[in-house]
């Protein structure tokens, strides 16, 4: 007999009764205004370490990141409206992820963000690269201020029918407490993580 | 081999140190219950959090074989491991049939338990393990001490003492920002270098055939997305029916675990990128036999949060490593007897039985109630320890009779006033490093006639 088959035979043996599996869907928050939802997310999101910047339009950004990024540093972004300043990352080939080792700061657009817990949703598709957001010296990620959700019941339901090869939730740069639980952030992934929050017009 | 009083006993000759490892495991859960504070329905989504794990529980084998079915067409393999042994054959064939000879690793509990860098090591093939805490007590040769905090036991002297020897930093260095940057340095070059990562699995979907990766670090991702090979490692527990039951647990994970509203990389892998190859092995080892026995078949549900050790008065004073098994504190006391019980029989006998872990449990394991079962079904079967074994039954027959009960108050009242040596008695297992609190001046039975 096959391991697999012989796993699921003492698993089909072993295992209690059906019980079915509980609704969820009062867990959800309910009733926030968008201004307090907007408001959660800044709170949360500050207090994790992201910093917030709103802007009005998406040609805000060149200037904010002129402040902070001194060239001949690499900037890269898949965003058609960034290809003023930033190397367009869309090209870049997915089979050679490596190339994208000495990147300084990547601009991406996230699809929603989440008010209790700071986190922003992207897939693969705002990624162009897997590894992007993760290899990058330092990331900024653009979400318009109208897709912020309560929490993650309403994130899931907005993913619900969505398909990807890989997605991921952002909450803040990467950190970690390890020695001696003192909070250090930059571990492996972006040691910084700007959140550009783009109004309504 | 050494049981857990006798290592706990090594753990509690520095005392500073186990002052230290107390308060600050502490303070983790008390950061753990102001996150948990700020959710309203916090009890509401425990409950519904064990409620879809019974569901998995109960219906396990259809969800594995949907998971299985969801994941190949995905684009991904699926192996099924029976035991560690075959876990760790299919992760070398899978490196052989590559080339590879090295690989980089990021958190995974399932293979500390299957021993799986020793066995690649003997054939031939190296594993750098990416999580700081992993990396410094691999090189410290040194197993983790807790699931989520691996080198809490250890002091920023000591490890700036290992960046200096392994990593080649100047001596003296303890600085925690000075120490992670040399390890970001180091680990990025075996990240760009490595064409295999082997990363673990938080919580795999049925539904849709994902699984889900939560890093703080970002490791699991530098790992995955830069290696042309991916393998994930996950117990046949790890189920979850659909993707929005992830709702549940990512809200519960991080808070349980470190106080954080969620871990900074929650990342969801479908479907391998182009041109990479991505494995899933589904490991047994045991779990099906756990799912066998009623009495201990929650401890399934457990998500490896940390919780109920930071929470826990004898782990916190004791040290991960006096458990001697991959998984410490009062879960890691359920799962091992299932694994062997005359090898850890001792284990559930290292609580006080104070509960504590199971009211921070996020999905509601009766932890504590477990841990007293085993006792019964230990010493049934003719593995419990004698000395401890005898002085729990004294307790439990004075404990029920209230004339004795009294009789020893009295008794115990004087001998810690007057001969503390007889209460410190190394013969007394109880009282071992444990500061005895002042004797009150009058029982609570004579108080009570005194003053009703
Ligand atoms: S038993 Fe519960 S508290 Fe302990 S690690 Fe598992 S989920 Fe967390």
């Amino acid at each position: 007999m096959s391991s697999r088959a012989e796993i699921l035979a003492l698993v089909d043996k072993n295992q209690p009764s059906h019980v079915d599996a509980p609704i969820i869907d009062m867990l959800a928050t309910v009733n926030q205004s968008p201004e307090i939802i907007l408001n959660t997310f800044c709170t949360s999101a500050t207090n994790i370490g992201s910093q917030i910047i709103f802007i009005d339009s998406l040609d805000d950004i060149e200037g904010h990141v002129q402040q902070r990024i001194i060239s001949p540093l690499r900037v890269v972004s898949p965003i058609p409206e960034l290809k003023t300043f930033a190397e367009d990352s869309s090209v870049l080939n997915e089979a050679n992820p490596h190339s994208l080792e000495n990147v300084e700061l990547a601009i991406l657009k996230a699809e929603f963000g989440v008010a209790e817990n700071g986190a922003l949703w992207l897939t693969e598709q705002q990624m162009g690269n897997r590894v992007l957001p993760f290899i990058t010296q330092h990331l900024a990620l653009i979400v318009d201020a109208t897709a912020i959700v309560a929490d993650m019941h309403a994130a899931y339901k907005r993913t619900e029918n969505a398909d990807y090869g890989f997605a991921t939730f952002i909450s803040g740069p990467s950190k970690t407490a390890d020695i001696e639980q003192s909070l250090v952030l930059g571990a492996h992934g972006s040691r910084s993580l700007i959140i550009f929050i783009l109004k309504q017009v | 081999m050494k049981n857990h009083a006798e290592l706990a006993a090594d753990f509690n000759k520095d005392e500073d140190r186990v002052n230290w490892h107390d308060e600050t495991l502490w303070w983790v859960r008390q950061k753990r219950d102001k996150a948990a504070h700020q959710i309203d329905n916090w009890e509401l989504l425990r409950e519904t959090a064990s409620q879809i794990k019974n569901n998995v529980l109960s219906d396990l084998s259809n969800y594995l074989q949907q998971f299985e079915a969801n994941a190949i067409k995905n684009g991904i393999t699926v192996h099924w491991a029976k035991d560690a042994a075959e876990h760790n054959q299919i992760v070398k064939e899978i490196l052989n049939r590559n080339g590879i000879k090295r690989m980089v690793k990021s958190k995974s509990m399932l293979t500390e338990e299957c021993h799986l860098n020793p066995y690649l090591e003997q054939n031939g093939i190296e594993v750098i393990d990416s999580d700081l805490g992993e990396r410094i007590v691999q090189l410290a040769e040194e197993p983790p001490s807790h699931i989520v905090l691996p080198c809490i036991h250890k002091k920023k002297e000591e490890i700036g003492e290992l960046f200096h020897q392994h990593l080649g930093i100047e001596a003296g260095i303890s600085d925690p920002q000075i120490l992670t940057e040399t390890a970001r340095l180091h680990l990025r070059e075996i990240f760009i270098t490595r064409k295999a990562a082997l990363t673990g699995v938080n919580f795999a979907i049925a539904e849709t055939g994902e699984f889900v990766v939560c890093t703080n670090e970002g490791n699991a991702d530098m790992g995955a997305h830069l290696a042309d090979v991916h393998i994930a490692s996950m117990g046949i527990e790890k189920l979850v029916p659909q993707r929005k039951h992830l709702s549940v647990f990512l809200r519960l994970l991080a808070r349980s675990a470190t106080g954080q509203p969620i871990t900074t990389y929650s990342s969801h892998f479908k479907k391998p990128r182009p041109g990479q190859e991505m494995h899933i092995i589904l490991v047994d080892n045991g779990r099906s036999t756990q799912l066998g026995r009623p009495d201990f078949r929650n401890s399934l549900k457990c998500i490896r949060c940390g919780a109920c050790m930071n929470t826990c008065p004898v782990y916190r004073r004791s040290g991960g490593h006096s458990y001697h098994t991959a998984i410490a504190g009062p879960i890691g006391s359920i799962l091992a007897p299932n694994l062997d019980m005359k090898d850890y029989a001792d284990l559930p006998f290292a609580s006080t039985l104070c509960g504590s872990c199971t009211n921070v449990c996020p999905v509601k394991i009766d932890i504590h109630d477990q841990l007293y079962k085993w006792r019964q079904v230990i010493v049934k079967e003719g593995y419990g320890d004698h000395k401890k074994g005898i002085g729990m039954q004294v307790m439990g027959w004075t404990l029920s009779s209230p004339n004795l009960f009294n009789t020893a108050g009295k008794a115990g009242r004087w001998v810690i006033k007057h001969a503390p040596f007889a209460v410190n008695n190394p013969l007394n297992p109880w009282y071992k490093q444990r500061d005895m609190p002042n004797p009150p001046k009058e029982s609570f039975g004579s108080w009570y006639k005194n003053n009703r």
